[in-house]
């Protein structure tokens, strides 16, 4: 035991050497009941960086190393791992949690090291005036809910007023994020909106899709998460629930979480803020210089999934955001707070994107220091069981700004008063 | 030859009775105490607290709370977890109702309102033993989680559900919030584990503790010879829940800094803080450090060896320590049942013996 513990601390002084690479730490999770989601977002975040390195030579010649960090989705492990790979020189941190983003705004704003919670966390953050260090562009929660809305509205043509509406929520930070948006849409647009909780980790779902077959909402929404999705889906095809009516939001549609509902899954939706399928030049690359290189992250059975589609995109934002960085300070080794600024400077456009091989891959926007939240896009896109393929039926629109904007500045506001935040950008 | 009673004269009842009546003990913990408050603070950054120190400080404390309840009064608990959050939640109200109160009372402020709720889930164990009562605190673990969820008054009507230990300083230093030192969050825990050990200890070794011990090892003669049950229970309970409270006020405000009552203290804190209790040693003190240190450092020191020295892949280094600690759980309850205190234990007595031991 002894031996082993004064081989440990070796280690742990071994590790801690300053690397000249940049570093981009990846708090993945492999094991527990949300690996299914967490494997293929970590697998695609590091399948970017190894074919920056390999057909590049990594970001403007500066090689990026990606220490990977095993959360379990468990704050306290987060913590620790945020501890201990932020003395590596750690760029920017991409938790995928919304539990350890809360723990982790604090905490990065202090050590002056950006976070991208694309598509989660404290949808607030996009009040970049308030939360200085925390970005969620090109998405949030709340455009998620709104986006949906909005879908349903133009399938309806434009009126939904009286229709039932019933959320499917994991009962945590995440699975709450979206009510009270939903809450102001529903006096604004009149339908009826039920609220049911599902708890951690999410198996057990009997009683509220017996509560929804006694209800008959017209449309059923989830914000769910891991081994829910799964259950969940399986549940409504149990009572028959027109799959067609069903819209989870992008943390709900992947394959994994449709695959065991079999053909009864079809027609499933889901909300989504960037292109799905493998069809774009860049997967090409990844073949040639990552999978076929042996070089792929993890199995290296995901490539091209949704989710893996969705990591591709985190650490594309990030390569761009470290390269507007390099260009604004004029160094190639930076430091995370040049990083930072280079998140604010960035902008994503239509002819970058198609230059990188991921043409339309998602929407082109800019970052400002007002607003870290991106133009909020919302596409949607459906489930073919018998191809067993995504395909975009709805492409990235805008949502209802005046709802959500009033929610942000309110949110954010009491987070500034609660904790003395000073204005960042004046 | 050196650890011995031979030759370290008593001259007064209260040096007979004191803690730790080998010299060589003595002096160990006075250095103990020194070291880890005159030395460890300066050698601390940031991982070392967030990673290992916060965590088994913290753990210490309600594996001694529970190690009170279920070792030395053998009323059996699972709802660890779910006092925990009575305290997280009990800290986090107070601190935002009365900003101006220093929080190193709202701490025991907490952990006192945490044992007012364990009483109330106590009161069954007036009745049911053994296992029922197992299930019955496993009812407190669900339904303080459930109300700590469904209530928004407790998390002040946040969106989210979660709540966030705001800025809070001790003599204009920062222990809560995101701007803290490493010592300082480090001393503010230190200090309540010595207090609560020292606390602890003494109850344990004086009459209300020989009463608890006299209900857990069998209640009806306890009862015949004068001690009573509902006192004594209630009182394990109460005692209990103090330190659970402390540790879950302090788990919230200084460690995590924001948490998610289902996340945070579900029913696996509780296990863990069980297995921390078993594998330490029921009914002892050292124990309870014993085996927090021993599942807090486990985890590290595997992920240390296997993903930092040995390079293997996160998930399966993440793998192998469900197995090992599973395995060695196992292995504990069959080799030394009464845990790592009892090695300590005959360590000890081996020690007054050798290097004679004939």
């Amino acid at each position: 035991m002894k031996k082993i513990f004064v081989t440990a601390i070796a280690g742990l002084m071994a590790a801690s050497p300053v690397m000249a690479d940049l570093v981009f730490p990846s708090l993945s999770y492999r094991t527990g009941p949300y690996a299914a989601g967490g494997i293929p977002f970590a697998d695609g975040y590091t399948d970017y960086f190894t074919l920056l390195n390999e057909r590049d030579g990594g970001i403007g010649g500066v090689k990026v190393s990606v220490p990977e960090c095993e959360t379990g989705y468990n704050t306290e492990k987060g913590v620790e791992c945020y501890e201990s790979t932020k003395g590596e020189g750690a760029l920017v941190y991409q938790p995928l949690s919304t539990g350890i983003t809360y723990q982790l705004i604090p905490k990065t704003t202090a050590d002056d090291i950006p976070m991208h919670t694309m598509g989660y966390g404290r949808t607030s953050a996009a009040n970049g005036d308030v939360f200085s260090h925390t970005f969620n562009y090109p998405g949030s929660y709340w455009n998620g809910a709104s986006g949906g809305v909005n879908y349903l509205l133009e399938t309806n043509g434009g009126d939904i007023s009286g229709k039932k509406i019933a959320l499917v929520y994991h009962n945590s930070a995440y699975g709450k994020e979206p009510i009270r948006t939903l809450e102001e849409l529903q006096k604004k647009h009149g339908f009826e909106l039920s609220l049911l909780p599902v708890d951690h980790p999410g198996q057990e779902q009997k009683s509220q899709w017996l509560q929804i077959r006694r209800e008959k909402p017209d449309y059923v929404m989830m914000w769910g998460w891991g081994v829910m999705n799964q259950v969940a889906i399986q549940e409504a095809a149990n009572i028959r629930f027109p799959m067609e009516n069903f819209i989870g939001i992008w943390w709900s549609g992947a394959e994994h979480d449709v695959l065991p509902a079999g053909d009864k899954a079809n027609g499933y939706k889901a909300l989504t803020f960037h292109n799905v399928g493998r069809d774009f030049p860049v997967f090409a690359d990844i073949q040639k210089y990552v999978v076929d290189a042996g070089k792929a992250a993890g199995a290296g059975d995901q490539v091209g999934n949704v989710l893996y589609n969705r990591g591709l995109y985190a650490a594309m934002l990030a390569a761009e955001a470290a390269k507007t960085a390099q260009e604004i300070h004029g160094t190639k080794d930076i430091t995370a707070s040049m990083m930072r600024d280079g998140m604010e400077a960035l902008e994503i456009t239509e002819e970058k994107m198609a230059a990188l091989g991921m043409p339309n891959f998602g929407p082109s926007f800019s970052v400002s220091c007002e607003n870290h939240g991106g133009p909020g896009l919302v596409g949607v896109t459906q489930w073919d069981a018998s191809s067993k393929t995504w395909s975009l039926i709805s492409d990235f629109k805008a949502t209802d700004i005046d709802v959500i904007g009033a929610l942000i500045a309110e949110d954010s506001g009491a987070y500034a008063s609660e904790n003395n935040i000073a204005s960042n950008c004046n | 030859m050196f650890y011995r009673e031979a030759g370290d004269f008593k001259t007064s009842y209260s040096k007979d009775n004191q803690t730790f009546p080998i010299k060589i003990d003595r002096v160990g913990y006075y250095l103990v105490l020194l070291v880890a408050f005159l030395v460890v603070p300066f050698m601390l950054n940031d991982y070392w607290v967030n990673a290992i120190f916060l965590p088994f400080l913290i753990y210490s404390i309600a594996a001694i709370g529970l190690n009170i309840l279920v070792g030395y009064c053998g009323q059996v608990s699972l709802g660890t977890g779910g006092f925990m959050a009575v305290g997280a939640y009990a800290c986090y109200k107070l601190m935002t109702t009365f900003p101006d109160i220093n929080i190193f009372f709202h701490v025991i402020i907490a952990g006192g309102i945490t044992g007012l709720v364990c009483v109330v889930f106590g009161l069954p164990s007036l009745r049911i033993k053994g296992f029922y009562l197992a299930v019955a605190t496993l009812a407190a673990q669900f339904f303080l989680v459930w109300l700590f969820n469904r209530v928004p008054w407790f998390y002040n009507y946040s969106a989210s559900g979660q709540i966030n230990a705001p800025e809070r300083t001790v003599f204009g230093i920062e222990v809560t919030g995101a701007n803290t030192e490493a010592w300082a969050t480090y001393l503010f825990c230190l200090v309540f584990v010595v207090a609560s050990a020292w606390i602890a200890r003494n109850l344990t070794r004086g009459m209300t503790g020989r009463k608890w011990m006299a209900i857990r090892d069998m209640d009806i003669a306890a009862e015949i010879i004068g001690v009573n049950p509902l006192k004594a229970k209630i009182s394990a309970f109460a005692v209990s829940g103090f330190f659970v409270g402390i540790s879950g006020a302090l788990f919230f405000a200084v460690y995590l800094g924001a948490v998610e009552v289902g996340e945070a203290f579900g029913i696996t804190k509780s296990f863990l803080v069980l297995f921390m209790i078993i594998i330490g040693g029921l009914g002892s003190i050292f124990g309870s450090f014993a085996g927090a240190a021993f599942l807090v450092l486990l985890p590290v020191v595997l992920k240390v060896v296997g993903v930092d020295m040995l390079g293997w892949p996160t998930d399966m280094v993440a793998h192998l320590q469900l197995v090992i600690v599973g395995g060695l759980i196992i292995l504990f309850l069959i080799l030394e049942p009464h845990g790592l205190a009892q090695l300590w234990r005959v360590t000890k007595q081996k020690l007054r013996l050798w290097p004679f031991p004939h």
